[in-house]
């Protein structure tokens, strides 16, 4: 039992555990306070004053996402006086804020625009004065940084340290500080691994990914271009959010639909890449068991988790698998076996894939990534989930009336195996599904691996299977990821196969997915709200395991012979390169 | 103000990474390292360069950005060399009244430089600086621990030629 403690806040007497903060104990009691740069597990500093409460006695006004409760605590969240203090917050915000506000990516999604509507700021130029310095880093692949809209709330900073990554930080003091890379370099010559968790955590437009959508459309209204779209597992629980639906709203078919009348000439499923990748890189794990490979294997799928492991732990590389990932076998296969099967020039293909992620952005354009010959991409153009939603708002289409549609036949064959990719723990469920199969030599009944599912950091199973014990662990986040990497250096831990995934909860809570407020980040796990629609499908689908896929049996048959063939391995696999941090 | 960062080429050596090592080791278990490393660092090498950041940031197994953030952040730090002789012009109320801000302009006109920044050749680095604490022959301009009151723009080519 919990310790308790009773308080009031705005008179209402509550009993609320005694380690809650005013914030916590207030959201209980149906009070919202505003908040800024406070997110919950991530960002936690009491910085921005715009959760501030009166507590009686108290010398001054407290930060109450931060300050804790204690017995006999008289609050009030409301008083004009406060209400006068959050609005003169604001307005010292706006002083130095770039209000170009209508061509701003988060116009209508801005934590900053939010609240001034909702505290009655009306004048933007009350402070009117000196503006800092300001830069605008466009380097790297996948995010913009413009910090003429940054409010240093830290919030991004707190992300990408919970990655272990901490490229981002405060640098110099008082006026002049300012939320740059160490050196003032640019992000593109500092070891960022493009997750995004940056941008999901920002509350302005300051940090947003690189849009891609410009060129979409003009390869789409290219007459001589044949473009063709896949769209990752993740996004079908996730894309529906951007129109309003309640977070876990699996819109497959609406997506689908809305995709063909963006006019994509084919509407493909990257969970025929994640398939594949599935039967590679269980026979790849096969064959590291049985010829002694080196052990553990990590899965590959995850660029953000790649790119990690080139920067941080580049002696692990060898243990990394050699599978490309689901966007890019699902590109490579189109521009090589659907090309020539279907007599197109892969030069005239555009592969556009819709990811969660913006690492995508970077993967497909890493070296070693061309199959159909040097010069043509596997993928062309990775946009995410983002990107894709303004797409179809900006070609008009009405998203809740669209019918349901299925994706075109070729290469839309969905299986629970691949569905499942979205989230952590699922590539390695998908691929115990096939590799138990492949080693009892039958088809099992029992394929829920339910000690890999859910939330949290790390997940640790032992199966028997073939005879033998596997020891496999799902790990999402990179701090996670770095602590069992840890082990891996020090010879610990016995792992056969460990799947990885970049950001927190997998691709679902992805750095392209859509970016929900502080406000519902804090008090709903999207993580798991997201995965529920994807366990969901593959629980209601008739095929739930890759190796029966039969696309996937069809492509081996005709083309690549058998997992880990010559063939294979020239169109799906690839190599990494270790990368230097400074 | 911002601060400078070095452009010159980094000139440690082997025996100042020794001493650093030693000063991360020391360190490396405490909360709160990266101040004191830092202010040992410039202690050995007269400035906080990229280079020995880097060195700091990996001993310590923090990210550079944050090791960069504290040297950023305290004003006692520096990430430029300084020079054989350190020409400092007080800008304190006093000084600044009396025209410090005219002599600092003439001062880094001759050598080239601006504040915060060292000559390539080593010899003279330039630091704008608060109250030395001689308000009564401001303006004031020193060189490493000469004195030099009631300047005029005039007179700093006279003064740096000294130490030519």
């Amino acid at each position: 039992m919990e310790n308790m403690v009773n308080i009031k806040i705005n008179g209402m007497p509550l009993s609320v555990p005694s380690n809650y903060t005013i914030l916590e104990a207030a959201r209980e009691a149906g009070i919202d306070i505003p908040t800024l740069c406070y997110l919950k597990g991530i960002n936690e500093i009491g910085a921005c004053r715009m959760c501030v409460v009166e507590v009686k006695g108290a010398r001054s006004f407290v930060a109450s996402c931060v300050y804790p409760v204690n017995e006999g605590m008289e609050v009030l969240t409301n008083t004009p006086a406060i209400q006068k203090s959050r609005k003169m917050t604001l307005e010292m915000l706006l002083s130095v804020h770039n209000r170009d506000c209508l061509a701003c990516k988060r116009n209508g999604s801005c934590e900053l625009q939010t609240l001034c509507n909702e505290l009655g700021v009306e004048q933007t130029n009350r402070f009117d004065g000196v503006k800092p310095d300001v830069s605008r880093d466009e380097s790297s692949m996948h995010l913009i940084r413009d910090n003429s809209k940054c409010i240093l709330c830290r919030r991004c900073v707190g992300a990408c340290a919970d990655q272990h990554v901490g490229v981002l930080g405060p640098n110099c003091r008082g006026f002049d500080t300012h939320i740059a890379c160490a050196f003032e370099k640019p992000l593109s010559e500092v070891p960022c691994v493009s997750c995004g968790q940056c941008i999901v955590s920002c509350p302005t437009g300051a940090l947003t990914e690189r849009d891609q959508c410009g060129e979409v459309m003009a390869a789409i209204n290219d007459p001589e271009k044949f473009v063709v779209v896949q769209t990752a597992p993740a996004i079908r629980a996730t894309l529906g959010e951007c129109f309003g639906l309640p977070v876990g709203t699996n819109v497959k078919g609406k997506m689908v639909a809305a995709l063909r009348r963006l006019g994509f000439d084919k509407v493909f499923d990257t969970d025929f890449g994640a398939d594949l990748t599935i039967m590679e890189e269980a026979n790849e794990l096969l064959d590291r068991v049985k010829n002694g490979g080196p052990l553990p294997l990590i899965t590959s799928c995850s660029p953000g988790w790649v790119k990690f492991c080139e920067y941080y732990y580049p002696e692990l590389l060898p243990n990394v698998s050699s599978c490309k990932s689901p966007q890019q076998m699902t590109g490579a296969i189109i521009k090589t076996y659907y090309a020539e099967k279907n007599n197109i020039d892969p030069k005239k293909i555009v592969v556009v894939s819709v990811m969660p992620c913006t690492a995508k952005k970077f993967e497909a354009k890493r070296d070693d990534q061309d199959a159909a010959g040097a010069g043509i991409p596997d993928t062309d153009i990775a946009i995410t989930t983002r990107e894709l939603a303004r797409l179809i708002k900006m070609a008009n289409i009405n998203f809740d009336r669209l019918p349901n549609e299925e994706f075109d036949p070729a290469l839309g064959i969905t299986t629970g195996a691949a569905v499942i990719f979205g989230t952590t723990g699922g590539v390695m469920e998908a691929a115990l599904r096939t590799a138990a199969d492949a080693l009892e030599g039958r088809s099992l009944d029992s394929i829920e691996y339910k000690e890999v599912r859910g939330t949290e950091g790390i997940k640790e199973a032992v199966y028997h299977v073939g005879g033998m014990d596997v020891k496999v662990a799902a790990v999402s986040g990179l701090n996670n990821a770095n602590e069992i990497l840890n082990k891996v250096k020090n010879g610990e831990g016995g792992y056969h196969f460990i799947e990885i995934m970049c950001c927190p909860g997998g691709c679902v809570n992805g750095g392209g997915q859509p970016i929900q407020p502080a406000s519902v980040r804090s008090f709903t796990d999207l993580k798991a709200d997201r995965a529920k629609a994807l366990y969901e499908e593959d629980k209601n689908l008739p095929l739930r395991k890759s190796h029966e896929s039969p696309i996937i049996k069809t492509l081996y048959e005709e083309y690549l012979e058998k997992p880990g063939s010559h063939k294979a391995h020239e169109i799906l696999h690839t190599t990494y390169v270790a990368r230097e941090k400074y | 103000m911002q601060k400078r960062i070095s452009n010159l080429p980094f000139k440690g050596t082997p025996e100042q990474k020794q001493k650093l090592d030693e000063v991360i080791k020391k360190h490396k278990q405490e909360k709160g390292a990266i101040l004191p490393v830092l202010q040992e660092a410039q202690d050995i090498y007269g400035y906080l360069p990229a280079e020995v950041q880097s060195i700091i940031a990996e001993g310590l197994g923090v990210p550079l950005e944050e090791v960069y953030g504290v040297s950023t952040f305290y004003s006692q730090f520096s990430l430029t060399p300084k020079g054989k002789y350190n020409v400092s012009i007080c800008l304190g109320t006093a000084c600044y009244v009396k025209g410090a801000a005219a002599v600092l302009d003439r001062v880094s006109a001759v050598l080239g430089i601006q504040p915060e920044e060292c000559t390539p050749d080593g010899k003279f680095s330039l630091t704008a600086c608060r109250c030395v604490g001689a308000c009564g022959l401001a303006p004031v301009l020193t060189v490493n621990g000469d004195v030099y009151g009631r300047m005029t723009p005039e007179e700093v080519d006279q003064v740096l030629a000294k130490y030519e």
